[in-house]
C-alpha cells in the first residue's frame, strides 16, 4: 500500500470507530471501560515514543498521567478555568517535569534512569496524598468539568468518548508518522546505538529530552481526558503500580509501533473483565503474563504481525557527489594531543598533520593509542591536553554531533550500525546530518541510495542492517559516513574480519574515494592494504608518535620495525 | 542528646534491613548485570513464611526460621529458572520488566491468600530490650543489627577465603573467562539467586516483628534498598551496607524533625541528589563507554 492509501484507510477506520462510538447503544458500563482504554492508550503512546522509539525506560508514566489529570481537575474546580485552559495547564506542567526528568539522562541511563523515574513517581504520589490543602489529599477531587462547545453535548458520555477517540486517533497517527521522520529516525538511532548516533551528527541528549517531553505531554493528555471522563480522581489512580500497568500495556501491544499502544491498552483494560472469574488472583495472572510476554513475545502482539519487508530500490541510483573544494595547506592539524585515563597515558602528546585529499594511515601495535586518538578526534573522548584544528578552526573537546556537523565522519572497529533499521535508513540518518546541505527527505533518500550504490550495496538497501553479512555491514557503515558528505573520513580498521576478496574490494573502494579527493584517516593493521592506499603513514607506539612519512620510508624505519617485531638482531641491521 | 542517640539506634536498625535487601540486589547485579525489582518481595515472602509457620501453624520460632530459609532457597532457584534464565541473553530491559512482572505476581498471590490486612508477629525474643540511662535499646533492633553484622562478616569470609566464593567472584567479573577456566557459570548464578533470596528472606524475618507484615512492605523496602545501592555505589558490596544504613538513619531523623507523612520521600530526595550530583555513589568508580 502506498503511504497515501494507508493514510486514507486509517482515516476511514478512525471515522468509523468514532461514528460507532456515537451511534451504537453501548451501555454505561462499556462506555466507561472504553473511556478508560482510550485515555490510557494516549498515555501509552507516550511510552511508544520514549521506550519503543528512543529506548529509554520510564516507570513514571502514571505520574505524568496524574499531572494532566490534576491539571484538569484543579483547573476546572479550584481555579474555575474552562476545560481547555485547564488541560493546557496540566500539559505544560507535565511537559516541564518531563524535560526535567529527561535532563537526568545527560549522565544516566539504564537502571539509573529506571530508578530516577521511580523516585519521581513515588515523590509525586506522596505529594498528591499529603498536600491536602491543594490536592484534597486521599479523598481526591470531585465534580471535574468537561469541555463546553455550542452544539456538542459533552455531558453525554458517548459524545465525550467520541471526542477522546478523535484525540486518540490523531495522536496515534502522529506517533506513527513520527517513526519515519527525521526526529523519529534519530530516536531509533539513539536507541540502537547511542555512540554511533552522536558520531553521525545526532544531538543525542536533545533527542532524549524531546522524547521525554513528548512522552510526558502524551501522558498528561491522556490523564486530562481521563479526569474529564470520570469527573473524580484520587492519588491512588496514579501510583507506581499504574506506571507498571502502562509499561506493560506498551510491551504487550508492541513497543515498536503506535498501533501496539492501542492494542495493549485495550487488552489490559478489558482483560480484568475477562479474568473476573479468577477473583482476587487476576493481578497475579497479570504479573505472570508480563513474564510470559517478555519470554515468548519480545515484539508484543503487534510484533507477531509485523515483519520487516525486504525491498529493492525501484528508482535508478544516482552517482554520489563527494568532491569538495580543494583547500590548500592542512585539513586537520593536531598538536600535543593527550588523553589520559587515570594514570594510563593512552595518547601522550601526538602531533599529526593531514593534507587535504590524502589518505593518511595511522598504524602501530595493539594498545598504541590509535583508536583512542580516533575517539578524541570524533569527540567521543575529551582530550586531556592539546589542540585539534579542522581547516584552521579549533575543534578539540567538542561533542560528537558538533564534530559531525563540522564534517568529520567515521566508522568503528566493531561495526556500530543501527541494527533494527534498514540499510537505507541507516544511511539516510547519515545523509541528514546537520550541515550536510540536505534539506528534505527525498534529497536525503537519493543521496543515501547514491552512497549505498557507491559502495556496491544499493541492491540491499531494503534489508535490515542486522541481517546483513559482516562484510556488507562494514560497507553500509562506510556508506553511512559518506552520505553525510564528510570533509574528513575516519576509518577504524575497515579491513578487520574481511576475507581476501572483500579486502581487495575495500582497496578499490578506498582508491576510488581518494580519486574523488576525499581526505581519509585510516587505522589499519593490514600493511599490504596500507601500502596500496596510503599517501602518508604515522606510526604510534605507547601513545606517542614514533615515525611519520611516506609508506616506503616509514616501513623501513628501524624504530617501526622494532615496535612491530621487537629489537632487530644486530647482524641484520648491519 | 538522648533523642539523637535513640533516633540513631532506630535508624541503624531499620537501615540494617535495607542493607540486607540491598546486598541481595548487589549480588544478583554483579552476577547477572540485572537489577532485580522483585528483591523486596523476597523479604515479603520471608516475612509471610514466618506468619505461616509460627502464627498459623503454631510452630516454635526457630523451626519457623529454618523452614522459611529452606523455602527461600527453593524460591530463589525457581525465580532464577522462571524469571532470569529464559531471558539471560537479552538486553537489560526485558529482564527488568520480567522481574517487575514477578514482583506483581508474588504480591498478588500473597494478597489473594492473606488479603490486605497486615498480620502481626510476636517478637523474636522474650526480653523487651536494654535500658542505658534514658536510652532504650529494643531487643528486636539489637537482633537485626547483630544478625546483619554477622552475615556481613560471614559473607566476607566466604567470598574472600573459600574457593566457591572466589569462583562466584570470578563469574561476576568476567563470565566468559570464568567459563573458559572451567567454572560452571550457570550454577554460580543459580547459587547467587539462592543466596540472595535467603538474604531477602532473612531481612523479612527480622523486620516482621517491628513492622506489620503486609504485601506493601516489599515495594517500600525494595525501593529504599535500591536507593541504598546507588548511594553506596552501584554494584559495590560495602557501599550497599553503608547506603542502607544511611537511608535508615536519614529517614528516621527526617520523620522526627521534618515530617512524618513525607517519611518515605527523604530516601528518594537523597537519591535524586546523588543521581544528579554523584551518580557513581560514595564508593563507585566512574565508568565511560568505550568505542
Amino acid at each position: 500500500m502506498s503511504p497515501r492509501a494507508r493514510t486514507l484507510v486509517y482515516v476511514v477506520l478512525a471515522a468509523l470507530a468514532v461514528g460507532l462510538a456515537l451511534a451504537l447503544p453501548l451501555g454505561e458500563y462499556l462506555v466507561k471501560l472504553l473511556l478508560q482504554a482510550a485515555s490510557y492508550a494516549i498515555a501509552v503512546l507516550g511510552l511508544t515514543v520514549l521506550l519503543g522509539y528512543t529506548g529509554q525506560i520510564s516507570l513514571a508514566q502514571a505520574a505524568f498521567f496524574g499531572l494532566g489529570a490534576y491539571g484538569v481537575a484543579l483547573g476546572t474546580t479550584t481555579l474555575g478555568l474552562g476545560f481547555l485552559p485547564a488541560l493546557i495547564l496540566g500539559l505544560v506542567v507535565a511537559t516541564l517535569f518531563g524535560i526535567a526528568l529527561g535532563s537526568s539522562t545527560l549522565k544516566l541511563g539504564g537502571h539509573y534512569l529506571a530508578m530516577v523515574t521511580i523516585s519521581f513517581q513515588q515523590i509525586l504520589t506522596l505529594v498528591l496524598t499529603n498536600w491536602i490543602s491543594v490536592t484534597g489529599g486521599p479523598d481526591g477531587i470531585r465534580n471535574i468539568g468537561r469541555p463546553h462547545l455550542p452544539g456538542i453535548d459533552f455531558e453525554n458520555n458517548q459524545v465525550y468518548l467520541a471526542a477522546c477517540l478523535v484525540v486518540l486517533f490523531a495522536v496515534g497517527g502522529l506517533v506513527a508518522v513520527l517513526k519515519s521522520r527525521r526526529l523519529g529516525l534519530a530516536m531509533q538511532a539513539v536507541r540502537d546505538n547511542e555512540l554511533a548516533a552522536g558520531v553521525v551528527g545526532i544531538n543525542t541528549f536533545r533527542v532524549k529530552i524531546i522524547a521525554f517531553a513528548l512522552s510526558a505531554l502524551l501522558g498528561g493528555l491522556g490523564g486530562g481526558l481521563f479526569a474529564g471522563a470520570f469527573r473524580y480522581i484520587s492519588p491512588d489512580q496514579f501510583a507506581f503500580d499504574d506506571s507498571v500497568v502502562l509499561l506493560t500495556m506498551v510491551l504487550l501491544g508492541g513497543v515498536e509501533a503506535a498501533v501496539g499502544a492501542t492494542i495493549g491498552a485495550g487488552l489490559l483494560i478489558l482483560l480484568p473483565e475477562w479474568l473476573r472469574f479468577l477473583k482476587q488472583f487476576y493481578l497475579a495472572v497479570y504479573g505472570a503474563a508480563v513474564i510470559l510476554i517478555m519470554v515468548f513475545l519480545p515484539g508484543g502482539i503487534w510484533g507477531l504481525f509485523s515483519r520487516h519487508r525486504v525491498w529493492t530500490p525501484a528508482a535508478p541510483v544516482g552517482p554520489l557527489e563527494l568532491d569538495i573544494e580543494a583547500a590548500g595547506g592542512t585539513l586537520l592539524s593536531v598538536r600535543g594531543l593527550a588523553k589520559h585515563f587515570g594514570g594510563v597515558r593512552a595518547v601522550d602528546g601526538v602531533d599529526l598533520d593531514i593534507a587535504p585529499g590524502s589518505v593518511h594511515a595511522l598504524i602501530g601495535p595493539n594498545g598504541s593509542g590509535k583508536t583512542t586518538l580516533l575517539n578524541v578526534l570524533s569527540g567521543i573522548y575529551r582530550p586531556t591536553a592539546g589542540s585539534i584544528a579542522l581547516n584552521g578552526r579549533p575543534v578539540a573537546g567538542l561533542a560528537p554531533h558538533v564534530l559531525a556537523a563540522a564534517g568529520i565522519g567515521r566508522t568503528f572497529q566493531n561495526i556500530r550500525l543501527f541494527h533494527s533499521l534498514s540499510a537505507l535508513d541507516n544511511v539516510i540518518i547519515g545523509a541528514e546530518r546537520p550541515g550536510s546541505g540536505i534539506a528534505h527527505r527525498a534529497a536525503a533518500t537519493a543521496r543515501a541510495l547514491a552512497a549505498l550504490g557507491f559502495v556496491g550495496m544499493a541492491e540491499r538497501a531494503g534489508e535490515l542492517a542486522a541481517s546483513l553479512p559482516y562484510g556488507h555491514q562494514r560497507l553500509v557503515e562506510i556508506a553511512r559516513a559518506l552520505a553525510g558528505h564528510p570533509v574528513l573520513l575516519l576509518l577504524d580498521e575497515p579491513a578487520a574480519g574481511l576475507n581476501l576478496t572483500e579486502k581487495q574490494e575495500l582497496v578499490e573502494l578506498l582508491k576510488r574515494l581518494r580519486g574523488h579527493g576525499l581526505t581519509i584517516l585510516l587505522i589499519e593493521h593490514d600493511m599490504d592494504l596500507v601500502e596500496q592506499v596510503a599517501d602518508r603513514i604515522t606510526v604510534l607506539n605507547f601513545g606517542r608518535h614514533i615515525a611519520d612519512g611516506s609508506p616506503a620510508d616509514v616501513l623501513r624505519h628501524p624504530e617501526v620495525i622494532a615496535a612491530y617485531l621487537g629489537e632487530v638482531p644486530s647482524h641484520e641491521a648491519a | 542528646m538522648t533523642v539523637l542517640l535513640q533516633l540513631l539506634f532506630q535508624g541503624v536498625g531499620i537501615g540494617a534491613v535495607y542493607a540486607l535487601v540491598a546486598l541481595g540486589f548487589v549480588l544478583i547485579y554483579r552476577a547477572t548485570n540485572v537489577v532485580n525489582f522483585a528483591q523486596g518481595q523476597f523479604a515479603v515472602v520471608g516475612a509471610y513464611g514466618m506468619v505461616v509457620t509460627t502464627a498459623d501453624l503454631g510452630l516454635p520460632y526457630w523451626v519457623g526460621i529454618l523452614i522459611t530459609l529452606a523455602v527461600m532457597a527453593l524460591f530463589g532457584a525457581l525465580f532464577n529458572l522462571s524469571v532470569y534464565y529464559p531471558l539471560r541473553n537479552r538486553s537489560f530491559l526485558p529482564v527488568v520488566i520480567s522481574t517487575i512482572g514477578a514482583s506483581i505476581f508474588i504480591t498478588n498471590i500473597i494478597l489473594g491468600v492473606y488479603g490486605p490486612e497486615p498480620s502481626m508477629l510476636a517478637p523474636m525474643l522474650d526480653a523487651p530490650g536494654i535500658s542505658l540511662g534514658n536510652l532504650f535499646l529494643d531487643a528486636q533492633y539489637l537482633t537485626i543489627i547483630a544478625v546483619t553484622l554477622a552475615l556481613v562478616a560471614l559473607q566476607y569470609l566466604f567470598f574472600e577465603h573459600t574457593l566457591l566464593g572466589k569462583r562466584m567472584q570470578a563469574v561476576s567479573q568476567d563470565k566468559e573467562m570464568a567459563s573458559l577456566l572451567g567454572i560452571k557459570v550457570g550454577w554460580m548464578i543459580m547459587l547467587t539467586f539462592i543466596y540472595s533470596a535467603m538474604l531477602g528472606g532473612i531481612a523479612g524475618i527480622l523486620v516482621a516483628p517491628i513492622l506489620f507484615v503486609s504485601v506493601g512492605l516489599g515495594g517500600q523496602i525494595a525501593l529504599k534498598a535500591f536507593a541504598a545501592t546507588i548511594i553506596g555505589g552501584f554494584g559495590d558490596v560495602p557501599g550497599a551496607i553503608v547506603g542502607g544504613i544511611a537511608i535508615g538513619v536519614i529517614e528516621t531523623f527526617g520523620a522526627y524533625y521534618i515530617s512524618v507523612p513525607y517519611k518515605d520521600a527523604f530516601a528518594f530526595i537523597v537519591l535524586f541528589a546523588f543521581l544528579l550530583l554523584r551518580p557513581q555513589g560514595l564508593f563507585g568508580e566512574k565508568v565511560s563507554q568505550k568505542a
